[in-house]
């Protein structure tokens, strides 16, 4: 699970625009009016959003992304899936699809390099699909109903079909 | 008992501790505490409050020894630039050294207020255990703890009145922790809980609320569905500062009537806030509490100019507006038309990074406010132009401002029109407002804006600069002019040793100062720290690498927090941060 943490630079998502937004040059940026001993403490301002910049709180930014989010699609249901050797993260918004065949197939598209078990599939050398739930069990996709699922889904990990096995429904 | 010079013994110390009991101010009572042994001794005895802007400026210890009958203590940790993220996180303001010394040497303590300081649930326990009385706390802008530890607060404080939460980064781990407030529980008088993530329990709050007759303050968080936030209010029409959960809902004709005549209860309602994710269906419903509206804080409120023009001009009566720029320049022309004892206006950025279109904000509204609301003093703007012409416009306005804090988005932006640097414009600013307290710039300036705020911001307290100036005369303007100066945080600018070194005995007359990415070597820090001994000199440097002691003079200090303390160095520094 600390993986999926580590995955956070990289994570790729659905998310809005602006945080994903191609850099914007800066005018002056750091012209002559930063004279620097070492260049490589320099900061480089032109190409990406400079840290704290704009002066706002992370709480105002947390919400204005949440809030972005839920004006863009109200009802989506967005959740991170993270794979086992990818190194990237992606969001998958749970109410495009209309029950766990789309899912699965979405997904496959999604880590086409790695070849994926279904739901129920343990095989070694393969993956199974998992997801962490409201009270933080991680249990394996595909178990419970569909609308109980993705009404409980916080994120989904797609893990290697050994680690996976403890978590079938019949323990 | 050892007595003062005779005519300070002409009176019992009981009436020399009525007559400070009038001095409310800190500065005062610290000047008589200077006049002679005797009053030193009494004015200590009997301070009932103390404020610590700096956790680090003196031991704990030391505090709780001096003034022994504290009854309200009020400490700051992180420097303000961690509201931006430009502190590590482990850099540190930890409140466990304060709190195990106030429950030692306090235990009569009854308010505690925090802000940006780490707070752990170990910590509220110790609060929650220690003091008797304990009647307030407030905690802002800080982590560290969780519900579970709120849930010991709510548990063991038979007597709290208020409990102000306030942008706080608060792990959910304990879902019913108000079902700790015990039955027997009546006493609140405020409650702030706007920042909790999590659901709260309605019918739990309900309960508390209704118990609790004193209740004058509820801000719940954005949580609670509208329908039970309606049922939640007709518990409590005495409220007098209501910060509201969603404003939104598939729209019911019965949860507007219920709605607005929940809020049409509402008789002393002074002060409206949270307003998230506000629909326009429902934001008539508090059109009956408009009237009597001293404060309005919609910041967090995503709703048009037509719905924003609607609801505000109904305040007329208003004295602060905390809005977001989609009022846009019209909808302040408006404000500035119908709100005439307006003090203080905030318009916060809906679109930070501008992908969508822009909104039609700019220079404009906030000239119409500056002209049309004659008792407005503070000032936080994000726009994304401006021009020397608008602030001098501004500045002639309101010579009554005390605050003005502009942000123009993109750093280095000049005036749009004339293409010059804004140093003319906050030169104006700074000449004309004699009681400025607070200026934050922006925009592109040069060493000359500096030189007009060292020798004319008599009154200035605090100064943010960001992405200005050409050099270190810059930071020499300020730091040998600016006579009350407290708080200088920089970040982004030439500005480098001469500077410091020249005007180091500045610093102790200072709180603190805070450079980041600027041109400053550890070489110059090394000198300051040996001129200064009473200065803390933080270098922080997040990168990994050789200790401290190793670098060269030269090397550049990426991050610098100064600051003036009798605590020598902190024990407490993490490994990215360095007391030369």
């Amino acid at each position: 699970m600390e993986d999926l943490d580590n995955l956070k630079a990289t994570e790729l998502t659905l998310g809005l625009p602006g945080t994903d937004a191609p850099e914007k040059p800066s005018p002056a940026s750091t012209t002559g009016a930063n004279k620097r001993a070492n260049e490589e403490c320099c900061l480089p301002v032109a190409k990406k959003q400079v840290v704290g910049w704009p002066p706002l709180r992370s709480y105002r930014m947390n919400s204005i992304r949440i809030r972005k989010m839920d004006a863009e699609d109200n009802t989506g249901i967005y959740v991170k899936v993270g794979m086992d050797g990818a190194p990237y993260l992606r969001k998958v918004d749970l109410r495009v699809y209309t029950g766990y065949k789309e899912l699965m197939e979405a997904l496959n598209d999604m880590f086409k390099c790695f070849s994926l078990g279904g739901a129920e599939g343990h095989e070694e050398s393969g993956y199974a699909i998992t997801y962490e739930d409201k009270d933080g069990d991680w249990m394996l996709v595909g178990d419970v109903p569909w609308e109980m699922f993705i009404s409980s889904c916080k994120r989904m990990r797609i893990m290697k079909g050994s680690e996976a096995r403890g978590l079938s429904s019949s323990t | 008992m050892v007595r003062g010079f005779g005519w300070a013994a002409a009176f019992p110390d009981e009436v020399w501790e009525h007559v400070f009991s009038f001095l409310a101010a800190d500065a005062d009572r610290n000047a008589v505490a200077l006049v002679c042994r005797a009053w030193h001794r009494i004015e200590r005895r009997s301070r009932r409050r103390v404020f610590v802007g700096n956790c680090y400026a003196v031991a704990p210890a030391a505090a709780v020894r001096r003034f022994p009958e504290v009854r309200a203590a009020a400490i700051k940790g992180k420097p303000h630039f961690a509201d931006f993220n430009l502190v590590p996180t482990d850099w540190g303001g930890g409140a466990e050294a304060w709190v195990e010394a106030m429950a030692e040497g306090w235990p009569h303590l009854e308010e505690l207020r925090l802000k940006r300081m780490v707070v752990s649930d170990d910590c509220l326990e110790l609060i929650a255990r220690s003091f008797k009385n304990f009647g307030v706390l407030s905690l802002v802008s800080c982590d560290g703890f969780s519900t579970a530890g709120l849930a010991a607060i709510a548990a063991n404080c038979r007597n709290l009145r208020e409990l102000d939460l306030h942008e706080n980064e608060v792990e959910d781990n304990c879902l019913n922790w108000i079902s700790h407030f015990p039955e027997s529980f009546t006493s609140l008088v405020s409650l702030n809980i706007a920042c909790l993530e999590g659901d709260v329990n309605t019918s739990v709050l309900e309960c508390l609320i209704s118990r609790c007759p004193n209740l004058r303050t509820l801000r719940l968080n954005h949580a609670m569905p509208l329908e039970k936030l309606v049922s939640l209010l007709q518990r409590a029409p005495q409220l007098m500062d209501l910060g509201t959960s969603k404003f939104s809902a598939d729209h019911h004709p019965e949860l507007f009537f219920k709605l607005e005549s929940t809020f049409a209860g509402f008789k002393h309602l002074k002060s409206l806030s949270g307003i998230w994710e506000a629909g326009p269906a429902y934001l008539p419903a508090i059109y009956s509490v408009c009237e009597s509206l001293t404060s309005l804080n919609l910041c967090y409120a995503t709703i048009q100019s037509p719905e924003l023009f609607k609801l505000v001009s109904r305040c007329k009566n208003l004295q602060r507006l905390w809005v977001m720029d989609l009022i846009e320049d019209n909808g302040l022309i408006a404000v500035a038309a119908s709100c005439k004892l307006l003090q203080e206006l905030r318009v916060f950025p809906s679109d930070p990074y501008g992908v969508a279109p822009p909104i039609s904000l700019t220079e404009h509204g906030l000239v119409a406010i500056s002209a049309g609301c004659l008792m407005l003093h503070s000032v936080l703007y994000f726009c994304r132009q401006m021009t020397n012409a608008a602030l001098l416009t501004i500045a002639n306005n309101r010579p009554n401002l005390t605050c003005f804090r502009l942000c123009i988005i993109e750093p280095h932006t000049p005036d749009y029109i004339s293409q010059e640097p804004l140093d003319a414009g906050f030169s104006a600013i700074v000449e004309s407002c004699k009681d400025l307290r607070r200026l934050s710039l922006s925009g592109l300036l040069t060493d000359r804006v500096f030189k007009s705020i060292g020798a004319s911001a008599n009154r200035l307290e605090m100064l943010s600069v960001a992405f200005a100036g050409d050099s270190d005369a810059g930071l020499h303007y300020i730091l040998s002019g600016c006579k009350n100066l407290r708080k200088l945080e920089i970040r982004d600018c030439p500005f480098g040793d001469k500077a410091l070194l020249d005007n180091a005995s500045k610093l102790e007359t200072m709180r603190s100062l805070w450079m980041s990415s600027c041109s400053v070597t550890l070489g110059a820090c090394r000198q300051l720290a040996l001129k200064m001994p009473r200065l803390n000199v933080e270098v922080i440097d997040e990168r990994r690498g050789r200790p401290l002691e190793s670098w060269p003079d030269d090397f550049p200090v990426e991050k610098l927090y100064i600051y003036r303390t009798v605590a020598g160095p902190r024990s407490d520094t993490p490994p990215c941060v360095w007391t030369v």
